[in-house]
């Protein structure tokens, strides 16, 4: 199935739910970007329509960015194993309070992808079973691929005690 | 007893500290803390080609407890640096460390968020060795240096190692990083500070 097909395919799989929608192709992969709102109910459709796995869950900060309106683009990367068609779904949040609803109901694989994006980014998914960090230590208080973040850090390197030798 | 009777004995007459830096240093026990690609150098030092079994410090070690050398080989992240001085503590005295390779000296290339700039900044470092990764021949160059240090300063007791009592790395914050920082953002020093002793 080329992307045309595929296209066509998800595109009757979605048709009567609210709100925009909106299809590219990008070097033979097809991509659709929908609203916030709308996340929950096009994923459920498209699980049903084959979709069956989900490959990656990330996100992109795009404050600073030429012509952005939005700050985060959350990305899901999803495939139909049967016929080997894919699907990059993506929508935007926005600060103060960046929240998606979990995808973990539909995929369990979402459920370490989605502690890395609110690791890394600070994304929080709403009724996440298990919403910690996944890389960086519990007590880090930043999020480190905001481009707000210095890449240097705010000083968490040099946050330890030193250990003497006399003491040691 | 004159000197010569004893040594026709089998006897020979020297000072206690000289014989234990002589037995301790040419029993070094490793205690392997490679974390990347120095890691690798470190393994090849110790089998065949390079024998560090020569130098009498072939027996890496996994548990703190029976080593007193660590070679810090690779570079450490702020998550791993709580377990790298709760290891060194766990180490019996008497006990050295050798920072091997750039990453360890100084953090090498990684001068991000997570990646500390040198051991040294946290832990005592006693020799340092340079190159990315260091070759073999420097690895054992070092050890060799460290073992003519320890017949040099070494006593019985180890009582050379109270005298260290101030911090000898770098200071926490260069300028540059101060400046960056008061621009950005007022530092978070309230955040929880680990201490690997309790």
């Amino acid at each position: 199935m080329n992307s045309a097909e595929s296209q066509l395919k998800y595109e009757a799989a979605l048709s009567g739910l609210a709100g925009a929608r909106s299809w590219s192709t990008f070097r033979d992969t097809l991509q659709l970007v929908i609203d916030e709102a709308s996340l929950v109910s096009t994923m459920t459709r498209l699980r049903g329509a084959g979709l069956n796995m989900l490959m990656d869950v990330t996100a992109v900060d795009l404050l600073e960015y030429f012509d952005s309106i939005d700050r985060y683009r959350v990305v899901y990367q999803l495939l139909d194993t049967e016929l080997g068609s894919r699907l990059e779904v993506r929508t935007h949040v926005n600060d103060p309070e960046p929240v998606l609803p979990t995808m973990t109901t539909l995929w369990a694989s979402a459920d370490w992808m989605e502690r890395e994006v609110y690791d890394m980014f600070g994304i929080k998914f709403d009724g996440h079973p298990n919403p910690k960090r996944l890389l960086l230590p519990e007590e880090f208080a930043s999020f480190p691929l905001r481009k707000d973040y210095p890449v240097k850090g705010r000083g968490e390197r040099h946050n330890f005690p030193v250990v003497t030798r006399s003491e040691s | 007893m004159s000197s010569k009777q004893s040594a026709s004995n089998g006897l020979f007459w020297t000072q206690l500290d000289a014989a234990a830096n002589w037995s301790r240093a040419n029993s070094l026990w490793p205690m392997p803390f490679a974390t990347a690609c120095c890691g690798i150098e470190l393994m090849s030092t110790s089998a065949s080609k390079h024998d560090l079994s020569r130098f009498g410090s072939e027996v890496m070690r996994f548990s703190p407890r029976q080593c007193d050398l660590m070679i810090v080989a690779g570079r450490v992240v702020m998550k791993m640096l709580p377990v790298l001085q709760r290891i060194w503590l766990q180490m019996p005295e008497p006990k050295w460390c050798i920072s091997m390779g750039a990453c360890a000296c100084s953090g090498g290339v990684f001068d991000t968020y997570a990646v500390v700039q040198g051991v040294d900044r946290f832990i005592p470092v006693d020799i340092y060795v340079p190159g990315c990764p260091p070759r073999p021949e420097q690895l054992i160059a070092s050890i060799i240096e460290l073992q003519s240090k320890i017949q040099k300063t070494g006593t019985l007791r180890a009582t050379e190692f109270a005298e260290r009592m101030t911090p000898e790395g770098p200071a926490r914050f260069d300028s540059d990083e101060l400046i960056r920082i008061r621009d950005r953002n007022p530092m978070p020093f309230n955040l929880p500070v680990y201490d690997p002793k309790h």
